[in-house]
């Protein structure tokens, strides 16, 4: 048996607790703990960004960080976003602008997203395209998602 | 994802999660602690078969003396677990260290920058690790602190003297880095940083080149040049630098310069470019740098 501990953390604005491996990451426990599948394992060395989740607001590549390490911290996933009457402004725009093809980055580009575009900032198409070179795309070809995040800063360039 | 047969992951067995430094060092006194900084060297080098690490995992992103970046008068202060992200945010360490913040843009991801930190680049001691190759042109310090069994100790290591091989430095089982500290320097400093890879972001360096110096009276001093993945560790171009020192920026001293970089560094081939290119791109960073030196 692996050893665990217990943990307990802001979990998309709820308290959560969880007993977890420590050697698991946080996408395992994201994924194994909580049900929570929307931040993916696809490269498992931080190179894709699927996994990309919220740590007190910073965005971080879930794969690899300690499980542990979301002891007391504010954890936001793209489950979060869903407000009970309909999908954050940044879903909207996704679905708008057509950014979405096979949809394994999505959730991995929308928390990016939503951590550039943080405190009401204008992003220009420069600064997303910058800000989302940690992102993997197989499908699109960026131009949709940057259409996108652009039009949700509210910003058309 | 199924890890390869010959992969054995390490399996942590005991975690502390650390808020002061005193607790970092006491835990790390038992022998058997493996640091965990922002995870991004370490959760990819624990499950490598090759490498071993300690089942105690020790976290010290919580330890908030950790995280602060003082700037002193005579000295720049970077506690071990400020990020590539800190340091770009920094409001001072632009016209201070540009050559560090030039590093800390080229690195990775946005996601990779917001964990990863300098202490973990230091600690890795890969011979590529980009923030090394500035620091050792600041003539850093590394600051080691441990628990000495009354109280925590520390020393300060001069960063060229910090790496012996490939992921292997003078850093003990039981010492925590806790802070990397360099010399104010002053207004003005000419500092460049230039690494190459295939694509601008998410690239391990093939050839990473720090240079930085004064001019005074048309003459150069204080030069230092330093590259990242041209030996096994990051390394100081010191008879380069001594060609230059106290030198008018001739051409004839240019050309001279750029073959004794050729002479002093062993770069090897691998599969981010051979031996061949990596003396190619050394010698044309020195050049754009020596070239904008005579410029300022
Ligand atoms: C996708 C990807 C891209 C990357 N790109 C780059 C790049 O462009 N340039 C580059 O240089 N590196 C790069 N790296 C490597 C890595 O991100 C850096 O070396 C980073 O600075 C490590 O910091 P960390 O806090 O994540 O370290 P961790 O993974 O937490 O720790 C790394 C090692 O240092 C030890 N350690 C950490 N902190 C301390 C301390 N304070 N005292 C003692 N020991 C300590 C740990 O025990 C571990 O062995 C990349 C990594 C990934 C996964």
């Amino acid at each position: 048996m692996p050893h665990k501990v217990d943990i307990a953390f802001t979990l998309n604005g709820r308290p959560v607790a969880a007993a977890v491996p420590v050697s698991a990451s946080a996408l395992q426990v994201m994924n194994r703990d909580f049900d929570l599948t929307s931040a993916k394992l696809a490269c498992g060395e931080g190179e894709c960004g699927a996994c990309t989740i919220l740590l007190d607001g910073v965005s971080r590549n879930s794969c690899l960080t300690p499980g542990v390490d979301l002891d007391g911290r504010d954890v936001e996933t793209v489950e979060g976003l869903w407000t009970g009457n309909g999908m954050d402004l940044l879903q909207d725009a996704f679905v708008e602008a057509g950014a979405v093809q096979c949809g394994f980055c999505t959730p991995g580009m929308v928390m990016q997203a939503k951590f550039l575009l943080a405190p009401g900032k204008k992003l220009t198409r420069d600064h997303v395209l910058r800000g989302l070179e940690g992102n993997v795309c197989r499908c699109t070809g960026y131009h949709k998602i940057v259409d996108a995040i652009v039009a949700a800063s509210g910003e058309t360039s | 994802m199924a890890l390869p047969q010959n992969q054995i992951p390490t399996a942590f067995e005991a975690f502390v999660n650390a808020t002061s430094i005193d607790e970092a060092c006491k835990a790390l006194a038992i022998g058997d602690g493996t640091v965990v900084a922002g995870g991004t060297d370490l959760w990819v080098q624990k499950d490598e078969a090759h490498k071993t690490f300690g089942p105690r995992l020790i976290n010290i992103s919580n330890i908030e003396e950790l995280a602060r970046i003082e700037i002193g008068r005579d000295r720049i202060r970077l506690g071990a677990r400020v990020t590539m992200s800190d340091i770009l945010d920094n409001g001072d360490l632009g016209d201070i260290a540009p050559a560090l913040c030039e590093a800390a843009n080229k690195f990775a991801s946005p996601q990779i920058r917001n964990a990863a930190t300098i202490g973990g680049n230091v600690a890795n001691a890969s011979p590529a690790a980009d923030a090394v190759v500035p620091l050792l042109c600041l003539d850093a310090k590394i600051e080691l602190s441990k628990w000495d069994g009354k109280k925590i100790s520390t020393r300060d290591v001069p960063a060229d003297a910090f790496f012996s091989a490939p992921g292997q430095s003078v850093l003990a089982v039981d010492e925590l880095i806790t802070a990397i500290s360099f010399e104010h320097p002053g207004t003005n400093p000419i500092a460049r940083f230039f690494k190459s890879g295939p694509r601008p972001a998410l690239e391990i360096a093939i050839v990473s080149l720090g240079f930085s110096a004064r001019l005074a009276g048309g003459k150069l001093t204080n030069v230092r040049i330093a590259l990242g993945a041209v030996g096994p560790t990051p390394v100081r171009a010191r008879k380069t630098e001594k060609l230059l020192e106290g030198q008018r920026l001739t051409d004839d001293l240019k050309a001279a310069a750029l073959d004794t970089l050729a002479d002093e560094i062993s770069p090897i081939d691998d599969v981010r470019g051979s031996a061949w290119y990596r003396q190619h791109l050394a010698r044309t960073y020195l050049q754009e740098a020596l070239h904008d030196a005579a410029q300022s």
